[in-house]
């Protein structure tokens, strides 16, 4: 069985890596996903996101379940 | 038959909901992309009385999404701009026009005089000012800002259990961390479109009908059209100053880490001998500043030349549009945190219009 989760990516994290969609192993919880991609795209790392695990926003660590969709969420600022 | 029949006999809103617009009171933060969409809006739907606070002025750059301004309005006060149009057209609204940009001084008694306010700034420091100064009134907010071809709108601490922005983004971001339109570029219809989405959320929430974006963020992309809604959950407790008094002795600015600005008169009169001018552009950037004193040092190389600074006691820097000057004031803030640091508004462009 399949064990992948699904990442859309908005607005400059999106820009930054280059793609707004993504699909990884899961990688168990939101806090070892962010290590995941932050060894894959360097640069996220001096940016600041939030994440939405199935459009639910998580602040805090939280475990992934397989087939979960997760959105990469930085703030926008133009008005 | 008056201009608000159509409102009148619309199922569940009908004359109440007119009364209620009509004796609501709203705060327009800003009257740029979002603001000019969102004020016609709220305008045309007969809200009671509308302030419009902006400091800014029309630049011709504005003019592909501020659709309130025309060529006529370049060089002009933002505020007094938009109200002078609405008082052409309609002669039921009471305006209040504040020629000046929110801040820790005047957020407090501001925000007190209106029932909701409505987020249509352009910077990061501002929004969180507008978020914590409305939780301190206890008062609602409408929320919304583009990145390029994406917007997001929601509606802020309404009632009980309510988000605030902290709850989404709860640490401010870094200097030129995210860049704004005029960094970035933006299809004028975007901010339309996000600046309409704002107008309903008010109406929505000053009329009762319907259901607002609360505990809700929605997100809209102008390239494929597409939305998608995420649910936010209120913490409770909010990283924001708890008291009027930790409010105004906060510095925004400060704490998005953005860097002092100033224009290009208040540089010109600050020329003389302690002060380094500083031009962060490539070389072969056009067109060239011819003047005594200036010193090139492209960002390219800022690294390596910052002993180049050492003995100056103010450093002035300017690049085309201003927005490299800005990281590189805060790259030599960090090198010399005790010198005086601007970076020049707009650059070079702005000393050419």
């Amino acid at each position: 069985m399949s064990n992948l989760i699904h990442i859309k990516a908005f607005g400059m994290v999106a820009e930054k890596m280059g793609k707004v969609s993504l699909d990884l192993e899961n990688p168990g919880t939101t806090e070892a996903l962010k290590n995941q991609l932050f060894d894959q795209f360097p640069v996220l790392k001096s940016m600041k996101f939030s994440l939405a695990v199935n459009k639910k926003m998580v602040l805090e660590d939280s475990e992934l379940v397989s087939g979960a969709e997760v959105a990469l969420l930085p703030p926008f600022s133009g008005g | 038959m008056n201009r608000f029949d159509r409102q009148y006999i619309l199922n569940g809103f009908g004359i109440d909901g007119q009364k209620k617009l009509r004796n609501a009171s709203v705060l327009m933060v800003g009257a740029g992309g979002l603001g000019c969409p969102a004020l016609l809006y709220l305008a045309a739907a007969g809200v009671g009385r509308i302030g419009v606070i902006d400091g800014d002025t029309v630049n011709v750059t504005n003019l592909n999404r501020q659709v309130l301004f025309g060529e006529k309005d370049l060089g002009k006060n933002k505020a007094e701009q938009v109200v002078s149009h609405f008082q052409d057209k309609y002669s039921d609204i009471t305006w209040e026009i504040f020629q000046e940009y929110l801040t820790v001084q005047n957020a407090q008694e501001l925000i007190a005089d209106y029932d909701l306010v409505i987020d249509g700034t352009d910077n990061f420091a501002t929004r969180y000012l507008i978020n914590d100064a409305c939780l301190l009134h206890g008062k609602p907010f409408v929320f919304g800002a583009i990145y390029q071809h994406e917007g997001q709108v929601s509606v802020f601490n309404l009632g009980e259990k309510a988000c605030n922005y902290r709850d989404v983004h709860p640490e401010m971001p870094g200097p030129n961390e995210i860049p704004n339109c005029a960094e970035t570029g933006v299809l004028g219809v975007l901010p339309g479109i996000i600046g309409n989405m704002m107008a309903l959320e008010a109406i929505k929430v000053l009329s009762g009908y319907g259901e607002p974006l609360k505990n809700r963020m929605l997100y809209f992309n102008s390239l494929t059209s597409q939305t998608y809604e995420v649910e936010l959950t209120p913490k409770g407790l909010t990283s924001g100053p708890d008291s009027w008094e930790v409010l105004e002795n906060t510095d925004y600015q400060q704490a998005c880490g953005a860097v002092k600005e100033m224009t290009w008169k208040e540089a010109m009169g600050k020329m003389n001998q302690n002060v380094a001018f500083v031009d962060v552009r490539e070389l072969d950037e056009l067109p060239p500043l011819v003047c005594t004193g200036l010193m090139k040092i492209p960002m390219s190389v800022l690294d390596s030349e910052l002993d180049k600074l050492e003995d100056a006691e103010q450093i002035l820097i300017f690049c085309q549009s201003g927005m490299r000057s800005q990281k590189a004031a805060q790259i030599l803030s960090e090198t010399y945190p005790d010198k005086a640091i601007f970076s020049i508004k707009g650059g070079i462009n702005a000393l050419k219009s």
